[in-house]
């Protein structure tokens, strides 16, 4: 039984399912990757694991425990922290009452956190003072993460991070990834450049139509001959 | 020389003075407007009639105290009455919050349906401030009128002009100016304040930050109240109060709130002043004005006044009109209208 996993999941946004019986789970410490081609639900399946729709069928267990009903924010409260596609910044804000706000919930002294965030994106630091609208699109994720990471959550669920940054960006904000997830958060995030993210999972969920096309570790899904001629472009 | 200091004292008497006051009430109510558009996100029609209902229960306390004998000496009475009525204020609001408002909140519906609510809560208020107090003229400031009178004037400076400073406008400018300090540190400094300002920015972030949005609505509500109590008392006391009038106040508080941009609190200020300036510069007869300053046979025959001040209103709207046509964000560049 994974840390967080939703089992079975069946549900859509509206009369339609998107997802069909479709299961996916991360463990502590470890980064699961869900892959697969435009419409498959990859999204639809990060936000049914946090409460942002409901499901017909199936059932979402963190830790054991079966948070299916609860909303998006008694999740935030058990541990687990979302970092939406787009509009994950507050714009007009400074980088540091982004990661303030981040805290929000937080009623004890979270001047730590923040220097551990700082340190993970140095980056961030320098520009503290400066609104989070303004920053560039790879620093705008970084605040975007960190912002996430400021509640100390159990797990972290990216909706694809890289989404219009630079490849030179892509790798360095995979590497900070990969060092969140050594502090024994588990990871879950949807991306769309498959072959880089799921050099770093640890296990890699591909999805087609809403369903469970392929389950591995991410190193067998990049050997895996189906995998790579139907969704990594060949090769 | 003394022809020149005549005019600008004149202009400082006239436009000057006057359009600071006015600015700066104008100012505190495009303020809660401004907070209003920027966390429930739609136009409140009823703060014109918000605004007449607080000066209302500072005019009825100022009554009491003034039957009790009780004053603040050279202040108006009615800076006493101000907290009791903002109270009042605000448990109003929240309750039409919680009657018209909530509702069409938990139906998440568009926000015209809100600006459409907002008008009948306006006509409700109207109508409850014309019930208990009447529709006529209330004037109510006491306590020592002026601050620098116009004999005062004229005997220190020696000019013809005289210039009067009255307690009401030097009032408006002090409190406008203290409450928007306060009003800044709590949206700056205070969790509370950058909560809000994080919903207003990304209601969805804020609601996956674990931000309690109706808690922001409410705390937005009381603040609106508090600042149309203020600005609506500030008025009254420097032009009397007649509901009818605060109700005309929607326009020029409108127009400020959108020059400076909509859900933009530094953009409501200076929108304010904007629309306050204006309406005073373009109104005034600058007859004596051009008098002081031209030979004596250039003198103007007319009034030489660009619009009669009936059309006062006409220049809130054509500034209205110009800014959603060239900048409809406004200034500062806050929601699109």
């Amino acid at each position: 039984m994974s840390f967080l996993v939703g089992q079975n999941m069946t549900g859509g946004y509206g009369a339609a399912d998107i997802l069909h019986h479709c299961t996916i789970g991360v463990e502590q410490g470890e980064i699961a990757v869900i892959v697969g081609p435009n419409g498959a639900g990859k999204s639809t399946a990060m936000k049914a694991l946090f409460g942002m729709l409901s499901l017909r069928q199936g059932e979402v267990l963190l830790n054991g425990e079966n948070i299916t009903t609860l909303s998006p924010q008694a999740r935030v409260l058990k541990g687990m922290s979302f970092v939406p596609q787009t509009h994950n910044v507050f714009p007009s804000m400074s980088v540091e009452e982004n990661l303030e706000m981040g805290a929000f919930i937080r009623r004890d002294d979270f001047t730590a956190t923040m220097a551990q965030i700082y340190d993970l994106f140095p980056v961030l630091k320098e520009k503290r003072r400066q609104p989070a609208g303004q920053l560039s699109g790879g620093q705008r994720q970084q605040v975007a993460v960190g912002r996430a990471l400021m509640t100390q959550p159990k797990v972290l669920m990216l909706d694809e991070p890289t989404a219009g940054v630079s490849p030179i960006v892509m790798d360095e904000l995979f590497d900070r990834i990969i060092d969140v997830a050594r502090t024994g958060i588990a990871i879950l995030m949807v991306e769309q450049n498959a072959r880089q993210a799921l050099q770093i999972a640890d296990k890699g969920y591909v999805l087609v139509q809403g369903s469970n096309r392929y389950t591995d570790t991410g190193e067998a899904l990049l050997a895996n001959p189906d995998v790579r001629r139907s969704f990594l472009g060949g090769q | 020389m003394q022809d020149l200091l005549n005019a600008l004292v004149l202009l400082a008497n006239f436009v000057f003075i006057p359009a600071t006051a006015y600015g700066s009430q104008l100012a505190l109510g495009a303020l809660g407007v401004t907070l209003v558009y920027g966390i429930l996100r739609f136009s409140n029609f009823a703060h014109g009639d918000t605004m007449a209902f607080g000066t209302m229960v500072v005019i009825l306390l100022t009554w009491w105290f003034q039957s009790k004998g009780i004053g603040l000496g050279v202040l108006p009475t009615a800076l006493m009455g101000i907290p009791v009525a903002i109270l009042l204020t605000a448990c109003f609001v929240l309750l039409t919050d919680r009657w018209v408002y909530r509702y069409h909140r938990q139906k998440k519906a568009p926000s015209v349906v809100f600006l459409i609510a907002s008008i009948g809560v306006m006509f409700l208020m109207n109508g409850v401030v014309r019930f208990v107090i009447g529709p006529g003229d209330q004037r109510f400031e006491d306590g020592e009128r002026f601050i620098i009178t116009a004999r005062a004037f004229r005997e220190w400076s020696g000019l013809n002009e005289g210039m009067v400073f009255r307690t009401s406008q030097g009032l408006s400018i002090a409190v406008a100016l203290l409450v928007v300090i306060a009003l800044f540190w709590f949206l700056e400094k205070t969790r509370t304040g950058k909560s809000m300002r994080a919903y207003s920015d990304n209601e969805n972030l804020a609601l996956l930050s674990g931000i309690n949005p109706e808690r922001v609505v409410m705390i937005t509500w009381i603040l609106s109240a508090a600042l149309a109590t203020i600005a609506g008392t500030l008025y009254g006391l420097d032009k009397g109060f007649r509901p009818f009038t605060y109700f005309q106040l929607l326009l020029p508080i409108f127009a400020a709130a959108i020059v400076g941009g909509l859900g933009s609190p530094l953009g409501a200020i200076a929108g304010g002043f904007i629309v306050a300036f204006s309406e005073v510069v373009l109104t005034y007869a600058y007859k004596k004005f051009f008098t002081y300053l031209l030979p004596d046979e250039w003198a103007p025959d007319g009034l030489m006044q660009l619009l009669s001040t009936d059309y006062k209103f006409a220049i809130s709207f054509v500034i209205l009109v110009l800014v959603l046509l060239i900048r409809p964000t406004g200034i500062f560049g806050g929601k699109s209208t």
